[in-house]
């Protein structure tokens, strides 16, 4: 038994035989968060994307937009009313809504302003139709039911703006994909650039640790472990921003069509998966790319 | 300097015919620059110990260098323990490292460690749990008179206090070669004397030693072979007692020969009558 006290082991375990380096991974910390901010904020903003589209694509999906225009000696207020019965008596209509001549006029008020419509000026009325969900719409059973009813009725599903939307909706998508695909790269390139800087910094701890003995797996351990966790605590900073911003930009009123790019928190499941993973993936990310770089780097010494 | 180390220390019971260290017309550059070593052959026996001297500039660095496996010959052959370096894959070269420990002129210990991680830190790359060296390590820096300094920063420390640690974690894996480079430049005389019998006994139980130094009276110590550098060539002198055992023997068969002739002088021809009388 030695006579003297032996020194309990250094904090960090293994970790702690490279020297602490807080100076010189401040600015890679900062990088990092940004760059998992950007990555959350793309994230969001693409499943923001998805589930816009989602409602609007429902929205139009289902609902008909009946166009009753007037015809000669009759009343298009009384057609309009007719068709919606006619359409509310049909399986799977949830419910059907003639509008008035009022909804025209604000309709077509853009173009001719609100004063300079005449009275008689004939003007095709809309019937809304609401459908159950699930259904398929019954556009040839209306057509023929309006015919027979002496109705110069037209019916739109609106598959013409429910494909422009789902297509608008896979291309934020994807382009929100890509940019995550592009943080992603560029953060594990400025770990990489980082991990290089430190080695060639610590050189003649690479240097002692290699003459003791260690292997260069040792080694690239010691480095993986430390921008591992580096890039957790970065990653977990800019997945907090991240949230913020979307609370915000939550609480704040705007247009549904401005709201279409933008991050959004919905408390489900989703925005918490990714608070819980963004961290670990930007600190996979930091260890696999500190890893092969400094293996990269031991290989050319000997 | 006064002295209690036994001249005639060299260890024998470890030699074997393949040396520990082999250079086959080794030479060395650095990138596209002049030779700084050149045609080196030498065998080092396993259980030897060797000096190391030669002026600054002379390659002794470079040579060590080589040595311990911190850069690859130019040209020629290194084989350690019968196997040729150029062989080695670089897996293998970190179990080959453990086998050698080196101690540094200039210290090299990272002084975000304390003394005694520093001293310990080729048991704990090779994987061994600290409870298992912790009593071993703080014996050894207890006989290198650190005992009470185990917790400290090596920046703390004096130059041969350093030195000390430096020579400590060297040993602590109980190398089969040790290479020290300076190892007492920095220490008072005492404590070079003490740190060479550190050698000595490592030595006497089968390291083989390399010891470089500058200190002529230290080499004068020791009757150990000394390998001097100087411009890139390597000469070995023999140890003091196999230079004065084989000048013996020059001087005896010179004197034999001296004999013969003073003798055949006076002596008649051997087919006279009068010689083969004498002889009988």
């Amino acid at each position: 038994m030695s006579e003297f006290e032996i020194p309990p082991p250094p904090k960090g375990g293994a970790g702690a035989l490279l020297p602490p380096d807080a100076g010189r991974d401040r600015p890679l910390f900062i990088v990092a968060a940004i760059l998992v901010f950007l990555a959350c904020i793309a994230a969001l903003g693409a499943r923001g994307a998805w589930q816009q589209s989602q409602r609007w694509t429902e929205d139009l999906q289902t609902s008909l937009t009946v166009q009753v225009r007037p015809v000669e000696g009759g009343s298009a207020s009384e057609d309009a009313q007719r068709a919606a019965d006619i359409a509310a008596a049909m399986d799977g209509v949830a419910n059907a809504t003639a509008r008035d001549r009022a909804h025209a006029e604000r309709l077509i008020a853009p173009w001719l302003g609100t004063e300079n419509i005449p009275d008689d000026l004939p003007l095709p009325l809309i019937v809304e139709i609401r459908l159950e969900p699930g259904i398929e719409a019954p556009l040839d059973a209306l057509r023929e039911a309006f015919d027979e009813a002496g109705i110069n009725a037209s019916v739109d599903d609106h598959s013409r703006w429910a494909d422009a939307v789902r297509g608008a909706a896979t291309r934020s998508q994807t382009l929100a994909l890509a940019l995550l695909a592009l943080l992603a790269g560029a953060a594990a390139a400025v770990v990489a650039f980082a991990s290089r800087a430190s080695l060639a910094a610590r050189v003649d701890v690479i240097d002692a640790l290699h003459l003791c003995g260690a292997e260069d797996r040792y080694i690239a351990i010691l480095f993986q472990r430390r921008f591992f966790m580096l890039g957790l605590k970065s990653g977990a900073v800019g997945a907090i921003i991240a949230v913020i911003v979307s609370l915000l930009v939550g609480t704040g009123s705007q247009a549904a069509d401005a709201s279409f790019f933008l991050p959004s928190w919905e408390n489900n499941p989703f925005e918490f998966l990714l608070l819980a993973i963004a961290p670990l993936l930007a600190g996979a990310t930091a260890a696999l790319s500190a890893r092969l770089a400094v293996i990269t780097d031991l290989g050319r010494r000997w | 300097m006064e002295t209690s180390i036994d001249p005639s220390f060299s260890n024998t019971s470890y030699e074997t015919s393949a040396p520990v260290i082999r250079f086959d017309n080794v030479g060395m550059r650095y990138d596209q620059g002049p030779e700084v070593l050149r045609d080196l052959s030498f065998d080092l026996p396993r259980g030897s110990f060797q000096f190391l001297t030669g002026p600054s500039g002379a390659g002794k660095t470079s040579l060590l260098r080589l040595i311990y496996l911190a850069a690859r010959p130019s040209s020629g052959r290194i084989s350690f323990f019968g196997r040729d370096t150029a062989t080695l894959s670089r897996e293998e070269l970190p179990h080959l490292r453990r086998r050698i420990g080196v101690v540094f002129q200039e210290f090299r210990l990272l002084n975000h460690l304390s003394v005694f991680d520093n001293a310990a830190l080729p048991l704990r790359v090779a994987g061994k749990k600290r409870s298992d060296y912790a009593e071993d390590v703080a014996e050894l820096l207890a006989w290198v008179g650190l005992g009470d300094k185990m917790k400290a920063n090596p920046a703390t420390l004096s130059g041969g206090e350093q030195q000390r640690v430096a020579i400590a974690r060297a040993v602590v894996a109980q190398p089969e070669i040790l290479i020290a480079d300076e190892p007492t430049g920095n220490v008072d005389s005492e404590m070079a004397m003490r740190l060479l019998r550190l050698f000595v006994e490592l030595n006497k139980l089968g390291t083989t030693i390399i010891f470089a130094t500058h200190d002529l009276q230290l080499v004068r110590l020791l009757d150990a072979p000394v390998m001097s550098l100087a411009e890139g060539h390597v000469h070995i002198r023999a140890p003091r007692s196999q230079r004065q055992a084989e000048y013996q023997r020059a001087e005896d068969e010179a004197a034999a020969g001296h004999r013969e002739a003073f003798e055949d002088i006076g002596r008649p021809p051997l087919d006279s009558p009068d010689g083969a009388e004498r002889d009988e």
